[in-house]
């Protein structure tokens, strides 16, 4: 209480709840949610810290599909704007997703998932891969997407995305899973008020006679004029490329790089601990984003590294684009286990163990 | 040729608002559209709030309504125009905001909106334009059209045993709490133009006082899909639209 105001302070908390404080840190103005497992503390949290932020708009909607296009509306408005939900609910904002991009609004999506496909189950999953960084809904777009490993990082990556949408003017989305929602760690919340506020001059707040109307809209309906806005959308993306972000550890030397985002990039950390332990030389690249995707630096260890482990926690997505920038020189396995199943360290070492055995049996030549 | 009338020495009785752009509106002849959007930026030129409004375009044949109307707007996905709506009213809670829907727009696909912007009280205007079918998709059935409409979805006439009954949506939402004026209106003769007009007028007033949910349906026609000149739709609407969704207030604040 007492630091609410001006300096960062240290706390134990769980994910979702540390998610929802630097929201209020980072100046969110509106949220606009429905309850949905493994997220639900994301609103509780801001429901209760709520009189600390009388300005903050906190509403609870009659659904996912109204709560996401009160985002649109207030995002429209010039507030800064965020939602939260799981992967059925998420799947439910498609269609407003996808307005948002053309309409060019800010806003932050974090989705906290949960095995599917269906109603499946609420254990964590990163299931929701393509759905995240394939655009998910209809036409051609993509969110910002970010994938947290650390209940630290689900702090530090909301003043992130709140950024980088308001930079593109595009909606970005934090690509969590349950597991970390729901852990609790140490975190360090930075002061409030650390993210500027940015100028939103294309806002609906009222025709000032200074200036045209401003009018927000997908809509133009002349094939022309949709082609030449999607030409801008397209060079944004392109932009958009520079913002990539990755990690690496001990891919210097590595003859096997396992490729994880979010919750198994932590799990394949262990797991090169215990191949290092066996002789084996294993690296890890992680994404941080997941779109844009690090490409470029997947094909560069593709010229030292012998073989690729994708692991996942389903039944193989970003494998397909780890594919794509190896570009078929080495060989990318794939590693995941579906439906709220966590792979273990130990079962990621069996495999690693596999491809080792195969590389020996033929050994691969380096460029 | 540029026709430039000479209007030197006349009495200028009436002029457009400045509240509406000088975009050819693409409605066809005789829609009651046109007419609601007139008078709606008439209102709100004659209170003066044109700095201080932000309206909401829906899906369907108003979707283009933000280029006639030169105020802030932003364009709602299918039904979610409240929604959108809310979204604005909470952020900017001392603008001036308005909905304009179509029947399919708020009575079907964004019926769930609907009754929870009303039932929350959202402090806005809610511009219901009920027609009984969807006009920009090419005459299907709409939530309202009436029993045996004949429609392009409905070839035979709407029945009931199938395809439900039509819908009153208006004095649905005049049960809840959260709904403080409620009326219904229409644009078929120049009285009934009035009458809406001071509706529209009342609702922005309501709404400086921060009352809750206004909520005008206009009964109108739709000539190009029910296949009739303009005369004959107006005659039509007074014949069978009239009685099923009979005019006047359905909810006026105690006094």
């Amino acid at each position: 209480m007492a630091n609410e105001k001006g300096t960062s302070e240290t706390r134990l908390m769980k994910g979702n709840e540390a998610l929802a404080e630097a929201a209020f840190r980072a100046g969110m103005n509106a949220y606009f949610g429905y309850p949905i497992t493994p997220q639900s503390e994301i609103m509780e949290y801001l429901a209760f810290e709520a009189p600390k932020h009388p300005d903050v708009v906190i509403l609870q909607a009659e659904s996912e599909l109204a709560a996401i296009n009160m985002v649109y509306g207030a995002s429209g408005a010039g507030a800064r704007s965020m939602i939260s939900s799981s992967g059925l609910g998420i799947s439910l904002m498609q269609e407003c997703l996808s307005y948002m991009t053309c309409a060019q609004l800010p806003a932050l999506i974090v989705n906290v998932q949960r095995g599917g496909p269906g109603l499946g189950t609420i254990q964590p999953s990163q299931g929701d891969y393509f759905q995240a960084v394939k655009g998910g809904g209809h036409g051609d777009y993509h969110l910002i997407v970010l994938a947290p490993a650390s209940v630290q990082e689900m702090v530090d990556f909301v003043f992130d995305a709140f950024r980088l949408s308001e930079k593109y003017r595009n909606p970005a989305m934090i690509l969590t899973d349950g597991a970390i929602g729901q852990m609790m760690e140490k975190v360090t919340l930075p002061a409030v008020g650390s993210l500027p506020k940015i100028e939103t001059p294309w806002a609906t707040t009222g025709k000032s006679h200074t200036r045209e109307r401003n009018i927000i809209t997908s809509l133009y309906i002349q094939a022309e004029r949709m082609e030449k806005h999607n030409l801008i959308l397209q060079a944004k993306y392109i932009q958009m490329q520079k913002e990539v972000r990755w990690e690496e550890i001990r891919t210097n030397d590595a003859t096997i790089i396992l490729v994880a985002f979010g919750l198994t990039s932590r799990i394949c950390e262990k797991t090169v601990d215990l191949a290092r332990e066996k002789g084996l030389k294993v690296g890890l690249l992680r994404p941080i984003t997941l779109y844009p995707f690090p490409t470029s630096v997947i094909a560069k260890l593709a010229k030292s590294a012998e073989a690729f482990l994708t692991v996942e926690m389903n039944a193989g997505q970003m494998v397909e684009d780890v594919r794509l920038a190896v570009d078929g020189k080495r060989p990318v396995d794939f590693y995941g286990r579906m439906g709220g199943m966590i792979p273990s360290p130990e079962e990621i070492l069996g495999q690693l163990e596999m491809i080792a055995e195969k590389l020996q049996a033929v050994p691969v030549l380096k460029e | 040729m540029e026709f430039v009338a000479n209007i030197d020495g006349m009495e200028l009785v009436y002029k457009k608002p400045q509240t509406l752009t000088d975009t050819p509106m693409h409605y066809c002849p005789g829609c009651g559209h046109g007419v609601v959007h007139k008078i709606l930026m008439e209102v709100i030129n004659e209170i003066g709030i044109q700095e201080e409004t932000i309206g909401v375009a829906p899906v369907g044949c108003s979707v283009f309504a933000y280029d006639y109307m030169n105020i802030d707007m932003q364009e709602a996905a299918h039904g979610r125009a409240t929604a959108v709506a809310t979204g604005i009213r909470r952020v900017l809670p001392n603008k001036y905001i308005f909905s304009y829907q179509g029947d399919g727009d708020l009575a079907a696909i964004g019926t769930g909106e609907t009754i929870h912007t009303v039932n929350r009280g959202e402090n806005i205007l809610m511009l219901f334009i009920n027609n009984g079918i969807y006009g920009m998709t090419g005459g299907q059935m709409a939530p309202t059209s009436l029993i045996g409409m004949k429609t392009s979805t409905t070839p035979f006439g709407r029945e009931a045993s199938k395809m439900g009954n039509p819908i009153k949506i208006t004095e649905l939402i005049a049960q809840l709490p959260g709904a403080y004026f409620v009326t219904r209106h229409s644009v078929h003769n120049t009285a009934a133009v009035r009458k809406l007009k001071k509706a529209i007028e009342v609702s922005f007033k309501y709404q400086k006082e921060k009352k809750g949910t206004c909520f005008i349906e206009v009964v109108s026609n739709c000539p190009s899909n029910w296949k009739m000149t303009p005369v004959e739709s107006n005659q039509w609407l007074e014949k069978n639209m009239f009685p099923f969704y009979p005019l006047g207030d359905i909810k006026v604040p105690k006094s």
